[in-house]
């Protein structure tokens, strides 16, 4: 969905619908969908050098901001988006998955880089191969690190699969099932 | 009056020989680091001496390591002290057969020996007698394996993107 300039200030378009004179109607789902994608509050769980890169994609060069997440929740509770960015070693795996359950529905989670999403060059018996080994994850951002472009661009795949996202989702069995692979609830 | 290098490392074997001639099994220099290797028995008995000694003054544990020899089917406690009065260092080996990782604690000489014999235990497994609280300090508790002995792989088991073929595992 494209933005619009309107007297300088830049608005998302409006989602498809019918129009009229003094009237617009859209599905219950369409709007919350563009309300939630547009306000997207990210947890950063930053435990190494993607941290760093995750610092400068949050600075004025690459800002963030524009995306509607200039708002980081340094508490999980309200929190919308896990992003997990570096090694997360075994012993740090049960606080990863402690941070994801205190994050209330809906939530997503984004693993940045080779570490959180692989192990990457830490084959070794003391690091957790992969965040999706004990938590769900919707968007897996490659490199060592990523560039912030990279991120911006995981964010916007986010973006995509909020707006996107059935309400009721997060009711269906599908997703229970999905969860409870990872005993989780 | 300062004494030389050589000299004071003269007073140190000496001191060590006037009490504990039959522990010492090998004393040797590499790299101009006094290192004296000793029977397991006395060593409690042996840091104490040296730090109460007015010729050796140990008063600081500067580490205190294992060293797996897997040729030799035994680990090897190793402590380094220092002489903050003169800027000597020591260093002390014990041999432990693989079959009997035994030794007794040097905390009650050392406090900072407490997390160096808990690494220790959780790299080697070797099991300090009279330690407060030997439990594993940096790696999960749930494991299972001594990571640091050769007989365990470095390499994650689970990992499934790297297969024999490319990586050669």
């Amino acid at each position: 969905m494209d933005t619009v300039a309107l007297n300088g200030v830049n608005v998302s378009d409006k989602p498809e619908g019918l129009e009229g004179a003094g009237f617009f109607a859209t599905s219950l789902e369409k709007v919350v969908g563009l309300a939630r994608k547009n306000s997207i509050w990210p947890l950063p769980f930053a435990t190494s050098c993607c941290g760093i890169e995750f610092m400068a994609t949050m600075g004025a060069h690459y800002d963030l901001a524009r995306f509607g997440s200039e708002r980081l929740s340094f508490s999980p509770r309200q929190a919308d988006l896990l992003m997990v960015m570096g090694t997360i070693a075994k012993k740090m795996g049960p606080i990863l998955r402690q941070v994801y359950e205190q994050m209330a529905e809906p939530r997503w989670v984004l693993s940045m880089g080779a570490c959180a999403s692989s192990g990457g060059i830490f084959d070794t018996y003391s690091v957790l191969q992969g965040i999706d080994r004990i938590i769900p994850v919707d968007v897996y951002i490659p490199g060592c690190p990523p560039r912030p472009e990279q991120v911006i661009n995981g964010i916007l795949q986010i973006q995509h699969l909020v707006e996107t996202e059935s309400l009721r989702r997060r009711d269906s069995p599908q997703y229970k099932s999905m969860l409870n692979k990872y005993g989780i609830e | 009056m300062e004494s030389s290098k050589a000299e004071q490392i003269e007073k140190i074997i000496a001191a060590l020989k006037e009490k504990y001639e039959d522990q010492v099994l090998l004393i040797e220099s590499p790299y101009d680091f006094l290192t004296v290797s000793l029977r397991r028995e006395k060593i409690v008995e042996i840091i104490d001496y040296l730090y109460h000694h007015p010729d050796t003054q140990f008063k600081f544990l500067t580490t205190l390591c294992g060293i797996h020899y897997p040729d030799q089917n035994s680990i090897v406690v190793m402590y380094q002290l220092h002489n903050l009065v003169t800027n000597q260092r020591i260093r002390l080996k014990i041999f432990l057969p693989e079959n009997n990782l035994v030794t007794p604690t040097i905390t009650s000489i050392f406090q900072g020996a407490n997390w160096m014999e808990r690494e220790t235990y959780d790299f080697f497994g070797v099991v300090f007698e009279g330690h407060p609280n030997l439990t594993r300090i940096l790696n999960v508790e749930e494991m299972i394996m001594f990571p640091m002995r050769k007989e365990f792989p470095v390499e994650d088991q689970v990992r499934e993107d790297k297969n024999d073929m490319m990586f050669g595992r």
